[in-house]
């Protein structure tokens, strides 16, 4: 190795780190900030180095989130709409995606043309007619609301439907020899083999359903069904602002999610590259 | 045979059909029609919905807060699309070169995306306090005190640069692990011929990872830009639009339009109108692409 490659080495490791650091420091501040029980304590340490230096170890920012914004209800509703969403989700959206791939019938074209012209509709763009309607049904202020109208999703259908037709039939064919119905096929043969796109589509609807804001604010007010993301919304827009708490909950809501990222990383990024879908 | 066949397709499809006619096509549909009359959240029944012709676009001509709105996610995006898709290139570049401790570095640069973009909004507003901040604090530092503290979400010259820099942030490690796969893609030996050939570290970057990556960098420019036009939470957390409507956007409008002051007749129009955009840089990727494959 020449001297000039050692010196792009060092310039890349130089680079790398200071990116590092940009991409962490948010993060390390909210953890090291929800543990200093005194807010005027955290704002003085936030304008020097001392914003990185866990100066106090206390738990008192934590209970008092527990205690002031019904922490554990909101994380239930998150888990649960997310959850359904996930769940019913795989076995509908798989479900028509196969009968897509597989089954030769008058419209199949058509249908799966009018799939992936949906996919670039924007949930944004049909929100507020979505309120009026949901309005109408009673739907208002529920946990149902806020799962049911993602269940179907379009992006996850054709994500199915493109795994599905490049899985060879062989195995298949031997089960209907055997006698097995369709659908036991569909669930016994073809989804044990699907486990990388479930895992894509499940890692998918989680990052895009987990953070959602724009329609529980619209349709999830109170207190009994909001989910994480109305209860910190509502929390930080009270005055004064609770640094430590906010930072306290913050840290609650990210630190699981970063968990279960880091254990699997791998999935995570080859489902973001399988997004990335070419043309 | 053939007609059991179709029956169970259908009958595979009917779930997914019925919840797709429901919650997606039907309030599409509905938002193209509403936005021809005065539609309101909860109608008042001695006041009849009535049809409105064009008055809500002709209105939307008129509204001062809707054209700042538009300006304002038109220049989100002149901002935040080349920074945000170039530094991921960059970065995908970097890590990709398989150095020791990449893959450590790989993860740290994902690690916002999975970042709940509330959460974000809320660290990075206390990061941007004007007097006790930690990023006027680190500017002030590195440079010894030439540049003043900034009122970032508080002046209107600043507030939608600020919330660019952390959507920057929170977004591109996304399009990093894109452009990632992209960079797996490109043949090794394409480097190895033009090493051999005296080639530098530009001109290999110029000739073949480029050229390599077009579809990529379609698709990374194209969905950055539509992520841009679909700017809310950040805005809804950290400004309500201001000041002064410097953050106001095209989809805050909406929700305050259509849910805020119930004006579903008037918000329908805003959505058709933000449809439109999103629906013209989705065709223009379309296009890109179907000239690459012509060739």
């Amino acid at each position: 190795m020449g001297r000039r490659a050692a010196w792009t080495h060092t310039l890349d490791y130089l680079l790398m780190t200071l990116l590092a650091a940009f991409f962490l420091f948010p993060v390390v501040i909210m953890l090291v900030s929800s543990f200093k029980p005194d807010d005027a304590l955290i704002m003085r340490h936030m304008s020097s180095g001392m914003a990185f230096v866990p100066t106090e170890v206390s738990l008192k920012n934590y209970r008092d989130v527990f205690a002031n914004v019904a922490f554990l209800k909101a994380l239930r509703n998150s888990v649960l709409i997310v959850g359904s969403i996930v769940a019913i989700g795989l076995f509908v959206n798989s479900l028509i995606a196969y009968g897509l791939a597989r089954f030769r019938f008058r419209g199949r074209s058509l249908l799966v043309g009018v799939i992936i012209a949906l996919i670039i509709i924007p949930f944004e763009s049909i929100a507020v007619p979505l309120l009026l309607i949901v309005n109408r049904f009673g739907w208002l202020d529920t946990l149902y609301v806020q799962a049911i109208p993602f269940i179907a999703d379009a992006f996850s259908i054709f994500l199915f439907y493109q795994f599905f037709i490049q899985v060879p039939r062989d195995l298949e064919e031997a089960a209907v020899v055997d006698g097995a119905s369709r659908f036991r096929i569909y669930w016994s043969v073809v989804l044990p083999l699907s486990r990388p796109i479930i895992a894509t589509v499940t890692i998918l609807l989680f990052l895009r359903h987990w953070g959602q804001l724009l329609w529980p604010v619209m349709v999830a007010r109170s207190v009994e069904v909001r989910p994480l993301t109305v209860a910190m919304q509502q929390f930080f827009g009270q005055q004064p602002r609770e640094w430590g708490q906010i930072m306290a909950f913050a840290a609650m809501i990210t630190i699981p999610v970063l968990i279960v990222y880091l254990l699997f990383n791998r999935w995570f990024v080859q489902s973001i590259a399988s997004s990335g879908v070419k043309g | 045979m053939r007609r059991r066949e179709a029956r169970a397709a259908w009958t595979f499809s009917l779930p997914a059909l019925l919840l797709l006619t429901a919650f997606l096509i039907v309030p599409f549909v509905l938002a193209f029609a509403l936005a021809f009359t005065d539609q309101r959240l909860i109608p008042n029944p001695r006041v009849p919905t009535e049809f409105v012709g064009l008055r809500n676009f002709q209105r939307l001509l008129q509204d001062a807060t809707f054209q700042r709105a538009l300006l304002n996610n038109f220049a989100f995006a002149a901002f935040v699309v080349p920074v945000q898709s170039a530094l991921a290139l960059a970065m995908a570049m970097l890590v990709n070169q398989r150095l020791r401790g990449s893959l450590v570095f790989r993860t740290i640069y994902f690690s916002p995306v999975v970042t709940t973009m509330v959460v974000v909004s809320a660290i990075w507003f206390l990061l941007y306090n004007p007097t006790e901040g930690f990023i006027n604090a680190f500017l002030g530092t590195i440079s010894f005190g030439l540049i003043e503290p900034i009122a970032w979400l508080q002046d209107t010259r600043s507030a939608l640069a600020a919330i660019a820099i952390l959507s920057i942030w929170q977004g591109v490690g996304f399009q990093m692990v894109i452009f990632l796969a992209g960079l797996q893609e490109i043949a090794q030996q394409l480097y190895e011929a033009a090493r051999i050939d005296g080639a530098n570290r530009v001109q290999m970057f110029r000739s073949i990872t480029l050229p390599s990556l077009r579809n990529t960098t379609i698709f990374v420019v194209i969905s950055t830009t539509i992520l841009a036009f679909r700017l809310y939470d950040q805005v809804k957390i950290m400004t309500e639009g201001g000041p002064q409507n410097a953050t106001q956007t095209v989809v805050y409008q909406i929700e305050r339009v259509g849910f805020g002051q119930l004006r579903v007749g008037y918000a329908s129009a805003l959505t058709v109108v933000f449809f439109l955009i999103v629906l013209a840089v989705a065709l223009l990727q379309r296009r890109f692409l179907r000239e690459e494959r012509t060739v």
